[in-house]
């Protein structure tokens, strides 16, 4: 094995990382923001906004996210009669998929919390908007840490599938570098490699929050 | 430059743009269930020695988990595909690439193993919620670790996790439209291909779709039978 290719190529192949990290950034501030409303939409009582969020949801997690990026990227030059951006096209795809993901951990999040809490701290005095902010969002949040960061772990795993609409991010430019020097051994494995490092620091902080939350027996 | 769309929609029935769709949707059943059969396989025995009373046995396990659940599947794929027969030897490797449906059988290959590590870690999960006494029970009846595993906490243990297998079983098939980057003709792949030759691209993407949407439901009715079938008594339902 000759790892040249990888000191070659490395500020070109950290390039195509730094798009990774970018495309997964956007993709989880739209998907968590998104994906608050989806679970407060999800316990809607409101049948207008309960069922139109409940089949959005359902729907999206019934296709496969390719079909999804590919779906946006033919989309988009329909409706604004332009060619797309892939990198645009990506990122509206990863927060409308997405979204129902997170917003189902956050529906969970949001179910945990018992009504005696709220009129626990109901009684203590404590306003509707000090309720929510000491007592519901800190705890609700502590519960469902661990979750959101595995959920972000696997979207930036995702963002890899971006490689199919030409988007030149990690795998595509190693791909890219495949394909003129052959050297699939070395380029997929230090691929592999930069994902496995990043992912298993993720997985490790989220098992860090995990062992906090059941310490002070919140889970 | 106001490019007006036109749609078209014939693409999903035309000749020979329907049969190329249905054809996909025969591969992608196929490629699915081969992977589920390798997954469930793999994953009962990665799982179970997760939790056995060897550190090595336990250490193999765990590593096998992390390390199919924080690569992600594509690089997999690439790496099986391109990367793996190169590791055999230049002769060896040569006779590798030369098979007729080597992409089929990677994609399975590659499918049924990160799937397993998925599976391995929800039969964690439901082996932690089997009593420590239960184990105890099971060898003062006389039986050895090997039978206590076949016979008792296995299929306990799936039992338990029936509910998040079910959802790892509609994953997989999903999962099965990565394979398109392989050059695997599954829905995916000829929905993309309909746009290559006709630029109808986004009709084409939204009849597979509607069926992946279809397929989705099908297997979420027939799961609902097996966990119905296999409910352990007695315990709290969903």
């Amino acid at each position: 094995m000759m790892f040249d290719v990888i000191v070659r190529n490395f500020s070109y192949l950290m390039g195509g990382l730094w798009i990774t990290f970018q495309l997964s950034f956007f993709a989880l501030l739209g998907g968590i923001g998104l994906g608050m409303l989806v679970g407060l939409g999800r316990l809607s009582k409101n049948p207008w906004i309960y069922y139109p969020t409940t089949i959005y949801v359902n729907l999206l997690r019934n296709i496969p996210l390719i079909l999804v990026i590919f779906w946006f990227y033919f989309v988009m030059p329909v409706i604004s009669g332009k060619s797309m951006d892939p990198f645009i096209a990506a990122v509206i795809a990863f927060v409308v998929f997405e979204a129902t993901y997170f917003g189902e951990i956050f529906r969970a999040g949001y179910q945990t919390i018992s009504k005696d809490l709220i009129a626990a701290s109901y009684s203590t005095g404590m306003s509707y908007w000090q309720t929510s902010r000491y007592i519901l969002i800190p705890i609700a949040f502590k519960r469902m840490m661990p979750s959101l960061i595995t959920q972000a772990i696997v979207t930036f795993q995702d963002t890899s599938l971006a490689f199919v609409i030409g988007l030149p991010e990690l795998v595509r430019r190693s791909s890219i570098v495949d394909n003129m020097e052959v050297r699939s051994i070395e380029l997929y494995g230090f691929a592999a490699l930069v994902y496995f490092i990043v992912c298993y620091i993720g997985s490790q902080i989220s098992l860090y929050y995990e062992n906090q939350a059941r310490k002070v027996n919140l889970i | 430059m106001n490019l007006a769309y036109e749609f078209d929609w014939s693409v999903l029935w035309r000749d020979p743009y329907g049969l190329m769709l249905i054809k996909g949707l025969g591969m992608t059943i196929f490629l699915g269930s081969c992977a589920w059969i390798i997954a469930m396989v793999v994953g009962i025995l990665v799982g179970t020695l997760r939790i056995t009373k060897y550190r090595t046995l336990r250490f193999a396990g765990t590593f096998y988990v992390e390390f199919f659940r924080n690569i992600p599947l594509l690089v997999q794929m690439f790496f099986w595909f391109y990367a793996a027969p190169m590791l055999f030897g230049e002769t060896l490797s040569r006779q590798i690439n030369r098979l007729d449906y080597l992409a089929i059988y990677v994609s399975i290959l590659g499918l049924g193993l990160y799937t397993a590590s998925r599976i391995a870690e929800h039969l964690r999960a439901g082996f932690a919620s089997i009593g420590q006494d239960q184990y105890q029970a099971v060898l003062s009846t006389g039986l050895s670790q090997l039978q206590m595993y076949r016979y008792v906490i296995i299929p306990y243990a799936l039992r338990l996790a029936i509910p998040p297998i079910t959802a790892e079983f509609l994953t997989v098939f999903k999962n099965t439209s990565i394979v398109m980057t392989i050059g695997v003709a599954e829905l995916t792949f000829q929905s993309y291909q309909i746009d290559a030759d006709t630029f109808h691209g986004l009709e084409a993407t939204t009849g597979a779709m509607l069926i992946y949407l279809a397929l989705g439901m099908t297997i979420v009715k027939f799961m609902d039978v097996i966990e119905k079938k296999y409910k352990i008594q007695g315990l709290v339902g969903r």
